[in-house]
């Protein structure tokens, strides 16, 4: 053994840089105030590690990007730890740098001969932050493409060759693949050489340089290795600790957030997201930025921050005079209680502000539904996961809703977002729109003129409202079991996700219904058509009442002959250049409650217990269970 | 400073310190290099797209005189994050046999994956990479082929007398059994 180490020493000389890297002197012995730098370089190794196996599963373009970091964070083995420790020891590293810093500037361990060596620990220190930048933008989410943008439009506020630094930073005039691409290589490629050559220039200035030993000397000298590597070790496993701690918070305080960092729904350019905000470690920078009116913006974003960092820089000469000294720690003292005091300032801010606080919630909501959506069985399509809350009808129906129908009608009394609205409502109540309650409550002579239903309209005192009114109100036993059975069919001609299970058990009802709804004895007819039957109809057409096809088209053109013709009272005809074919449709199947639930999840069960598709215990039997769990899939 | 004559390793005294130290060095250093590797063993324990009867073809498409007819099999596909309806997949080489069968070959080498050609004038298989040869019906056709077997054969089903079902599958390239890919 001896003899094979002599045999690779004489070739490689390994002992003795072995012993130039452990057996380092300390002056006065180990201390754990010596134990920053090496925590950073920890950091830094960390993130060199788990950036270079993120980066196996990463795929930068606009329409991977998203997708890939799902795949990481949900769908591969321990890919959300591995993210979320790369997304907290970021974090954590801001916060070593600034302790380091802090430490160097009070120790004054800037001075002479250790000038470069500060200056290479400020590169560093902005290389790291030009590493958290650019990868905030990599997972091309909400959050980090909005947030990034301003940024970047930062950039072009700079006068003369700003327009074309901006043009250079995101490939092009705006977002998209090359933004990713570019982004990429400088995080994963051109930042990360350059730390690498700054900090081993770094380290090797600091040994030529030596220790700033702190006096008084308390101990005789000691060795780098053992003494100070323990101390540095046991720094380390708390830095690790902590980084772990963050990732795992959610699950230690039962948060119900997801564990690891977070990942907002895809990048969406036509998708406001006022909860766009930079880490929190830049937060400073945004809040700084409120400060300065239109015009002068280049003052908040360039100017006084390359003042303030052009006097950092010439700290080790100011620092030459004893009075420079305490300048310097003065000025950093103030720097640092500034940062805090802005930090503070936008974080209060925003806990103060509920529209924020909404978007937030917002953007929760439609992260946990994308997710729901990328693991549905049609899963991600190749032109990327965009488009899943664009085509969902529960993420999309509530919002066109509230700008397209609720200034008449209502959901649920609300306007389809769950805000309640002033202003009486003049049209009906749209949810469950077609469904048996939402059929009988419309028969309900009781029911029919509240403004729930036709009561704010002109059909208030219409001919429906005056058949239910005076004929449906005498109805006996026998006619109102007719009725029942009238309101079955008609719910079933809807084909409503909601009722399949039940329409398929109450199928010879149902048919009796249908027949009802044709023979004069019920009057359907005389002013509605049903199939083949109802010669001059003045009221809506029933067949097919209430499916998608015919709501889509009563949207589309409520005054047409088929529904109200002339008799319309009000409604637009959405068609018309109102709203888009594909929002209309987003619109029918969101009130017909047709999106996709995942089997067996929360919302389905809630959903179903409603509607009695689960049937209730006393009526429980095998065979309709096992019908209603083949229709719930 | 230069304390080169300091520079001569200390006794054992230390060592707990330096026992101490390694273990929890190693340890903080672990728990990042851990989860790296978790995800980097992540494809490991993912399986293969099941194969099933995929339609490939019709047999009006197939000439009747045993010329093998190159197919695409297109079927659903799960990559990554990525679910493609209805795209290609693979593909196959059919054939009507003289007693009127259809044969299905993989056109993936079983040496080491290329894609092997039909050489219409010699009627073999010819794979373009390291010229092994395979017969009419797969079977290897050359002595000194390098494929250790013959070309994959795939099971084939015709339903309503005209339409070529085949199950679709990729196996182990090198090996002289068929191991299907999983």
């Amino acid at each position: 053994m001896k003899a094979l180490l002599d045999w690779l020493d004489q070739r490689t000389g390994y002992r003795r840089i072995v012993r130039y890297s452990l057996y380092e002197n300390i002056p006065g012995g180990a201390r754990w105030r010596y134990v920053w730098g090496s925590t950073l370089v920890f950091t830094l190794t960390i993130q060199f590690v788990t950036g270079l196996f993120l980066w196996m599963a990463y795929s930068p373009s606009s329409q991977t990007a998203w997708e890939s970091v799902y795949f990481i964070q949900y769908e591969m083995t321990g890919g959300w730890l591995l993210r979320g420790i790369h997304h907290f020891t970021a974090s954590v590293m801001n916060v070593l740098l600034v302790l380091h810093l802090m430490q160097v500037v009070i120790d004054g361990a800037y001075r002479a001969p250790r000038e470069f060596n500060f200056w290479f620990g400020i590169g560093l220190l902005l290389l790291v932050l030009a590493l958290s930048l650019t990868g905030y933008l990599l997972p091309w989410d909400q959050k980090g493409y909005w947030a990034t943008k301003v940024a970047t439009n930062i950039a072009a506020i700079v006068p003369i060759v700003g327009p074309a630094i901006q043009k250079l930073i995101i490939g092009g005039s705006d977002y998209g693949h090359h933004t990713l691409t570019r982004f990429f290589a400088l995080h994963a490629g051109v930042l990360p050489a350059t730390v690498i050559v700054l900090l081993v220039w770094h380290i090797f200035l600091f040994r030529r340089h030596g220790i700033t030993a702190k006096d008084p000397k308390r101990k005789p000298d000691e060795y780098f290795w053992p003494d100070q590597v323990l101390k540095d070790a046991v720094a380390c496993l708390a830095v690790m600790a902590t980084i772990l701690f963050l990732v795992l918070r959610p699950w230690l305080f039962n948060t119900g957030e997801d564990l690891g960092a977070e990942l907002a729904a895809p990048a969406d350019p036509s998708e406001t997201y006022s909860a766009a905000r930079p880490e929190w470690y830049f937060l400073f920078l945004f809040e700084f930025l409120k400060f300065f009116p239109g015009g002068y913006e280049v003052w908040g974003a360039v100017v006084i921050p390359g003042m303030i960092m052009s006097v950092i820089l010439l700290m080790p000469i100011i620092g030459r005079w004893h009075l420079g000294h305490v300048f310097n720690m003065g000025l950093s003292i103030s720097l640092l209680v500034g940062v805090a005091l802005l930090t503070y300032l936008a974080m209060t801010q925003d806990e103060r502000d509920p529209a924020y606080q909404s978007a937030v919630q917002e953007a929760k909501r439609n992260a946990a539904r994308v997710r729901e959506l990328a693991q549905a069985p049609t899963g991600i399509p190749p032109t990327g996961a965009v488009s899943l809350l664009r085509d969902d009808p529960k993420t999309q129906g509530p919002r066109l809703f509230a700008k397209h129908c609720a200034t008449c009608h209502r959901y649920d009394g609300h306007d389809g977002t769950g805000n309640k609205l002033k202003e009486e409502q003049s049209a009906s109540d749209l949810k469950g729109f077609a469904d048996r309650d939402w059929l009988t409550g419309l028969m309900d002579p009781a029911r029919i003129a509240s403004l729930h239903y036709y009561g704010g309209t002109k059909f208030k005192d219409g001919r429906m409202v005056r058949y239910v009114s005076r004929d449906v109100v005498k109805f006996f036993a026998e006619d109102k079991e007719k009725l029942r059975k009238v309101i079955l069919a008609l719910s079933a001609e809807a084909d409503l996700k909601s009722q399949q299970a039940t329409d398929e058990r109450h199928a010879a009802a149902i048919n009796e219904g249908r027949k009802l709804i044709a023979s004069e004895e019920m009057r359907c007819t005389e002013c509605h058509r049903f199939h083949d039957q109802g010669e001059d109809p003045t009221g809506p057409e029933l067949t097919e009442y209430g499916s998608r096809d015919w709501l889509i088209e009563f949207i589309s053109d409520p005054g047409h002959e088929r529904f109200y013709g002339k008799r319309n009272d009000r409604m637009p005809a959405f068609g018309k250049d109102r709203l888009e074919s594909h929002a209309i449709g987003l619109l029918a199947d969101w009130i017909r409650g047709d999106w996709f639930e995942t089997p067996g999840s929360e919302a389905a069960v809630r959903s179903a217990n409603l509607r009695g598709l689960i049937p209730k215990p006393e009526t429980r039997n095998p065979k309709s269970e096992t019908n209603s769990n083949a229709s719930n899939k | 400073m230069d304390n080169s004559e300091r520079l001569q390793e200390p006794a054992r005294r230390d060592f707990v310190k330096k026992a101490g130290s390694i273990v929890i060095g190693g340890l903080a250093g672990a728990i990042p290099t851990g989860a790296a590797l978790t995800v980097f063993l992540d494809p490991l324990q993912r399986k293969g797209q099941r194969s099933e009867l995929v339609h490939v073809a019709s047999l009006d498409s197939l000439p009747s005189d045993g010329t093998p007819r190159q197919f695409s099999v297109v079927a659903d596909r799960t990559d990554a994050w990525n679910k493609s309806p209805r795209v290609p997949i693979g593909a196959v080489y059919l054939r009507k046999t003289e007693t009127n069968q259809v044969i299905a070959l993989n056109v993936v080498c079983p040496h080491a994956g290329c894609f092997v050609e039909f050489n219409s004038s010699r009627k073999v298989f010819s794979c373009p990479c390291h010229n092994s040869r395979f017969s009419l019906d797969g079977a290897i056709a050359d002595r000194k082929s390098p494929s250790p077997r013959a070309l994959d054969a795939l099971e084939v089903e015709i339903r309503n007398q005209s339409e070529i079902w085949v199950k679709f599958q990729n196996f182990i390239a090198g090996h002289a059994e068929k191991i299907p890919v999983s």
